[in-house]
């Protein structure tokens, strides 16, 4: 019982956190909407005995990642709201058309029987509990390859921000026009 | 009333189908490379769902995979955004367009 | 020790291409000895491996495979090794041996030294290609491969405008025989569905009807004529002449044109079947040999009787393969290598002493000067004169011997024959008198001079070979008709008349037909100049003809050359240049068009390309729920 209240009290505020994003004019309105959906599914994952991905999600994503987006929204100006109105054209049709025909997809799928979210459970599965052993076991014996090629993917994301950053400046501008 | 799976799915498909609508109608490269996380904690929220209705760990696994990539490349991300800040002195994809044809 | 065979084809082969990276820097003289060390180890290897053929052993072809190239089709690189592939291989590599060293002199001091020796080893190892392949296709790559030989050796001189035209007219009459010669192999391959020769010739009797055999041997006889010069395609080899003596010797002459010879003797499976193409054979070669015959006696450039005069040779050996006389053939083939290579060689020699001088008529007594390359070169005009007991002799004889016993049709070759011994030696003693006997008529300046060791002791050793040759098959020991047999199993091979009394009388009346050319020739050319012109009048318009080689350029010009070239004209300038150019430029037109009306679409946009990408996407995912069934 408390699952279903936590479940629609922590779906309203991360549905509401979403749709700051896409609507807030201000970049920073935009980013604390994101902060509250990212803090919403981190709860969520408590629910879901997920220990170790929620802490982590608190972490990287609502400490490091939304920093580094704020700091960057601080560096390009924060006072730089967006026009409302669509200066490409047809794209607003477009999207509209898209957006009917998935809901048109999705109201098709509740309501057809012969759609399932997950494939059959097993009867007696047991909900795994994401503790910090339970995760690194895996993590660290069978998926080790893809591990380490996470690591080098950081290491090369890394170096490839700072030759983005670095080597430009006393460059000389090179402006396409 | 208890909550199944479904439920988590149907939240994370919400959460995807609005990143996907922000990419599409905001013209600002932050706001859409937000948007882009948007979709990438949908996709997380689904694998811990499924690892939960499966009695797997590795759906729990993925996520921190998820979560590199997602780190990686907000990183180089947002250093493309500010070197063509740097040049333009604006964050808009539409002024972007030297590839068109 | 038969696995070593393949070291026959790779060691040209090696030569060749160390040469060609390699040759520059090693210059003159060694390259040269490097390739006639490559083929010379070609020929022990050879000769090694036909131990077992010498004593009888080898019964039934061996085979060494090499690489599977296209199984399906039976076309493998695989080394059939048989009595006949040995006597080839023989030939080719002893008497190109020979050859190769003798080049070493004749070409001392040209620039291109080390190129030609590159070609001479890829030549060889192309015509071992040839001989030793155990299929039709293996065959067909060596053969288009002498042909590319053949046509960089002749326009070796490439500056000289007419060895450039020399080369380029060998490629295209060798063209028109390739195509016969694909056709045959198609037609073999669409019957047999292989072109092995053990699956072809096994089965030939059953799967072949009489029609389509007739079919496969006059395809194959185009092809052969093409190769081995026959009427009417021989009219590239007098132009070959161009090309450096030893090329005439070694291609023109003792190996690359009896390849026609070969695949004839080789295909006797298919010709036994079909007796019309048999006689085609055999009056092609008559033909050639008469028509060769009275041409090569109008001639007075040395090299050109000589060319003549192989073309003629062929034409007996061609005579005697479609009567059935494969033995004759191969025989006289291999007798024809020793004493035209040594007449070509010895020519050689003369051109080297004369300062590249090649009119008989400015020649005469170079015999005090030159009295080696006189006295080889007077011994193969007795041989190919057939005074016995040279090699030409015994050939010619047997090949006239098959002849006589070839039924009524058989008899007229064997007249047809004998006119054109007699035109051959009287021809040959002609040139050979006009050459060393006589007063001097050398131009001012020309200082004859015997030729290097290097180059008249090939000339000696064929010499030798051209006087003993003969002796491995003469009617009272027929010491090469046993050592070919097995390559004939189940072949009715023709053969002269056992009777003793037969070959005396048909040797009495050849020799006589020789010696009365001889007579003939020394008599009138062993005087002044004035008389050959008196005697040649005698003649009348016919000499003129002779002289002129029938005018067949000319004909072939105005009959073929002539509207080819008109219909290439329409063909480039009515059909290629309107229609097929205008559909390619029609192509780049539609897709410049379309492209510059689609450029729009590629607005630069990302948010464009997201919408188009997202529905791409929704389409994929509405497909995959419909087709799951999940609505």
């Amino acid at each position: 019982m408390i699952e279903t209240i936590l479940f629609f009290v922590l779906a309203a505020t991360s549905l509401a956190g979403a749709i700051t994003v896409i609507a807030a004019r201000n970049p920073v309105h935009s980013a604390m909407g994101l902060l509250g959906t990212l803090f919403s599914l981190a709860v969520i994952y408590v629910v879901n005995l997920a220990h170790l991905v929620a802490a982590v999600q608190v972490i990287v994503y609502a400490g490091a990642v939304m920093t580094l987006f704020l700091f960057v929204i601080m560096l390009i100006g924060v006072d730089k709201a967006e026009e409302r109105d669509e200066t490409l054209p047809y794209q607003r049709q477009l999207v509209i058309g898209l957006a009917v025909i998935t809901c048109g997809l999705a109201i098709a799928l509740a309501t057809g029987s012969g759609f399932r979210w997950t494939p059959a459970a097993p009867a007696a599965a047991q909900a795994p509990n994401g503790t910090i052993e339970n995760v690194a076991e895996p993590l660290f014996g069978e998926w080790l390859l893809a591990f380490e090629a996470t690591a080098l993917l950081l290491t090369i994301a890394a170096a490839g921000a700072i030759a983005l950053a670095y080597f430009r400046r006393g460059a000389p501008e090179e402006v396409a026009e | 009333m208890t909550v199944t799976p479904g439920w988590y799915m149907t939240l994370a498909a919400v959460l995807f189908a609005i990143g996907l609508l922000g990419i599409l109608v905001r013209r600002n490269a932050l706001i859409m490379f937000m948007c882009v996380e948007l979709m990438l904690n949908a996709v997380n929220l689904t694998f811990v769902a499924a690892g939960r209705a499966l009695g797997l760990i590795d759906g729990q696994v993925s996520v921190f995979f998820v979560l590199v990539v997602a780190a990686a490349e907000v990183v180089i991300g947002l250093a493309i955004i500010v070197a063509v800040f740097r040049q333009r002195s604006s964050a808009s994809v539409d002024e972007l367009s030297g590839l068109s044809g | 020790m038969i696995e070593l065979l393949p070291l026959v084809i790779a060691l040209p082969l090696a030569g060749a291409v160390f040469l060609h990276f390699f040759g520059r820097r090693i210059g003159e003289p060694a390259s040269g000895w490097i390739a006639t060390l490559a083929i010379g180890a070609a020929f022990v290897v050879g000769l090694v491996n036909a131990v077992p053929a010498f004593t009888g052993e080898l019964h039934h072809a061996e085979h060494v495979a090499i690489w599977d190239w296209m199984p399906a089709i039976g076309a493998s690189l695989e080394i059939q090794w048989d009595a006949l592939s040995v006597l080839m291989t023989l030939v080719v590599t002893g008497v190109g041996t020979l050859i190769h060293v003798f080049a070493i002199g004749y070409m001392h001091g040209d620039p291109r030294f080390s190129r030609f020796f590159t070609y001479l080893n890829l030549f060889a190892a192309s015509m071992l290609t040839l001989v030793l392949a155990g299929n039709f296709a293996m065959l067909f790559m060596g053969w288009e491969l002498v042909g590319l030989c053949s046509y960089l050796l002749i326009s070796f001189w490439y500056t000289k405008p007419s060895a450039a035209a020399a080369g380029k007219k060998a490629f295209v009459v060798n063209r028109i025989g390739d195509f016969g010669f694909m056709v045959a192999l198609m037609l073999i391959f669409l019957n047999f569905g292989t072109l092995s020769y053990g699956g072809v010739f096994e089965r030939a009797g059953e799967v072949l009807t009489t029609g389509t055999a007739v079919a496969i041997g006059l395809l194959l006889l185009v092809g052969a004529a093409g190769k081995s010069a026959q009427v009417p395609l021989y009219v590239w080899l007098p132009d070959a002449m161009e090309g450096p003596t030893p090329v005439s010797a070694l291609i023109h002459a003792a190996t690359m044109v009896t390849a026609g010879v070969y695949v004839v003797s080789r295909a006797a499976a298919i010709f036994e079947l079909a007796p019309a193409a048999g006689y085609a054979v055999a009056t092609v070669g008559a033909v050639t040999a008469l028509w060769a015959a009275t041409i090569a006696i109008g001639q007075s450039d040395i090299k050109k009787v000589l060319a003549y005069s192989t073309v003629s040779q062929l034409g007996y050996m061609f005579l005697a393969a479609g009567l059935g006389g494969y033995v004759a053939a191969v025989f006289h083939l291999m007798t024809h290598a020793f004493f035209k290579a040594l007449l070509f060689l010895g020519s050689g020699s003369v051109i080297h002493g004369m300062a590249d001088e090649q009119d008989m008529r400015k020649m005469g007594g170079l015999r005090k000067h030159m009295p080696t390359t006189a006295a080889t070169m007077g011994v193969a005009t007795l041989a190919i004169a057939g005074i016995p007991p040279l090699a030409g002799f015994w050939s010619k004889d047997e090949i006239l011997g098959v002849a006589f016993e070839g039924g009524t049709y058989g008899q007229v070759l064997w007249v047809v024959g004998l006119i054109t011994a007699m035109l051959t030696a009287f021809y040959m003693t002609r040139q050979w008198v006009m050459v060393f006997m006589g007063e001097p008529r050398w131009d001012d300046g020309v200082h004859p001079h015997e030729s290097p060791r290097v180059m008249t002791i090939p000339l000696v050793i064929l010499a030798v070979l051209s006087v003993v040759g003969g002796l491995v098959n003469t009617p009272f020991r027929l010491g090469l008709e046993h050592f070919l047999h097995p390559a004939f199993e189940g072949i009715d091979l023709a053969h002269p008349s056992e009777e003793m009394s037969v070959f005396a009388i048909l040797a009495a009346v050849s020799v006589l037909a020789g010696v009365a050319g001889i007579a003939v020739g020394y008599l009138v050319y062993n005087r002044p100049p004035a008389r050959w012109t008196k005697f040649q009048e005698g003649f009348g318009g016919l000499w003129t003809a002779w002289e002129q080689a029938y005018r067949v350029d000319d004909i072939y010009g105005a009959t073929i050359v002539k509207p080819g070239k008109r219909l290439a004209d329409a063909a480039a300038f009515k059909f290629d240049l309107p229609v097929i150019d205008g559909l390619v430029n029609g192509a780049g037109w539609l897709v410049r068009t379309v492209g510059s009306k689609l450029r729009v679409v590629q607005t630069g946009l990302v948010r464009n390309y997201g919408v188009l990408f997202v529905a791409g996407v929704l389409a994929a995912v509405i497909w995959m729920v419909v087709a799951g069934g999940g609505v």
